[in-house]
């Protein structure tokens, strides 16, 4: 049987400080619940499932997709949607988790900076992708075999 | 006459059997941390938990401390957490409960515990203060008149008015047990009670203050409290209900 001690702190309802984002994160999660469901699920169908299914995943595959400003923007919107989502989710946890006010400062900072981190590469990745680049000739025989001759 | 003499005796007897109860037990002045004791009670299939727990404390134990006033659940002074669970002591029959186990009895969670069973209820009243239990009406009524309202206006906070203020579904809350700065579902409840009420002129204040970091937006719907609720209030429907209000900004 678990046991769930009272927490020692001090009752005090402590008013909060800055804007209160809990309505607008609240409306996030759900909006971004719907639409990822279709972006994940989409995905997961196209890559695992259409045409080749999942032996057709290769480099020349991903460069295809990203060729095409359709899945550029479908997979911007999965990597900003999802990854808020998740650290937003996180937020909550920590915030009903965490022993210590500080602890929790140290560890929602930590949680929403690696999260900047990844978007900021992921969308770097997306719109400056690039799978024949120009290269010097004796380097040419690592570029993909699709690449057309320089 | 006769046949009502007969009926009488035919009832079958009460039967009567031995529980194992284990109590977690706190008494300041000797004890550093709370314990478990355990009492071997004679009860009946009739009886309740109040009742074994009057038979431990005029039998066995005067020492053992719990509320309780009415003993039939409409005070609201003796929640407990019996096997796990958050419910009346005075609602509770034993023979419900699995009775070839021991019973664990112990006080509610998330509140300063003073003694035994008895917890500091001032922080639930706290935060039920804080939301404003009481009607707030800008108008006057008619003179020598109560304030008129349609069965459908009525309707829309009945649930909400059965709260006895017990704390079976603030302190079952596990949003509640990290800081106790969550509002809690009772005091959420009570605010429902008046933010729906046609006669109150209150409800945006209200919302307001559940619009908060500590308010309606920490609910994560375990339904910890509709399951606790010895009076089955729809608890995590009135803190949705709530939610909706304060998206809608109005009642």
């Amino acid at each position: 049987m678990s046991t769930v001690e009272t927490p020692r702190s001090p009752y005090a309802r402590t008013k909060p400080s800055g804007t209160n984002w809990e309505k607008w994160g609240w409306m996030y999660m759900r909006a971004s619940g719907v639409v990822l469901v279709v972006l994940i699920f989409g995905h997961l169908f196209v890559n695992m499932v259409a045409g080749e299914g999942v032996r057709g995943i290769d480099f020349a595959f991903v460069a295809g997709k990203w060729a095409s400003p359709f899945w550029q923007v479908w997979d911007l919107l999965m990597l900003w949607l999802a990854l808020i989502h998740g650290a937003n989710g996180m937020r909550t946890i920590i915030n009903d988790y965490s022993s210590s006010p500080a602890l929790g400062k140290v560890l929602r900072f930590a949680v929403f900076a690696s999260a900047a981190v990844l978007i900021v590469l992921g969308t770097l990745v997306i719109f400056t992708f690039d799978p024949c680049p120009s290269v010097s000739p004796e380097q040419f025989d690592l570029l993909p075999s699709f690449c057309p001759p320089q | 006459m006769a046949t009502a003499v007969a009926e009488q005796t035919a009832v079958p007897e009460v039967q009567a059997f031995t529980v194992t109860l284990i109590i977690r037990r706190f008494l300041p002045e000797v004890d550093e941390e709370a314990r478990w004791e355990s009492f071997d009670v004679e009860v009946y299939s009739t009886d309740r938990i109040l009742d074994a727990l009057h038979r431990i404390k005029w039998d066995q134990d005067g020492s053992l401390s719990f509320r309780r006033s009415c003993a039939h659940g409409i005070c609201g002074s003796d929640a407990m957490r019996i096997n796990g669970r958050n419910r009346l002591a005075c609602k509770t029959l034993i023979k419900d409960l699995d009775i070839s186990q021991p019973i664990y009895v112990e006080a509610i969670k998330g509140l300063p515990l003073e003694k035994d069973l008895i917890v500091d209820m001032e922080p639930f009243f706290a935060a039920y203060r804080e939301v404003k239990p009481f009607l707030i009406a800008n108008s006057e009524p008619e003179a020598g008149k109560e304030r008129r309202q349609t069965i459908e206006d009525r309707e829309r906070f009945d649930d909400t008015t059965k709260c006895i203020l017990c704390a079976a579904c603030t302190t079952s809350c596990p949003v509640f047990w990290t800081d106790g700065q969550y509002f809690g579902p009772a005091a959420i409840v009570n605010a429902h009670r008046f933010i729906f009420d046609s006669r109150d002129d209150a409800g945006d204040v209200r919302l307001d203050i559940l619009n908060d970091k500590e308010g309606v937006w920490r609910c994560r719907t375990t339904f910890n409290c509709t399951d606790a609720c010895p009076r089955g209030i729809q608890v995590t429907q009135a803190i949705a209900d709530v939610k909706q209000a304060v998206l809608r900004g109005r009642a």
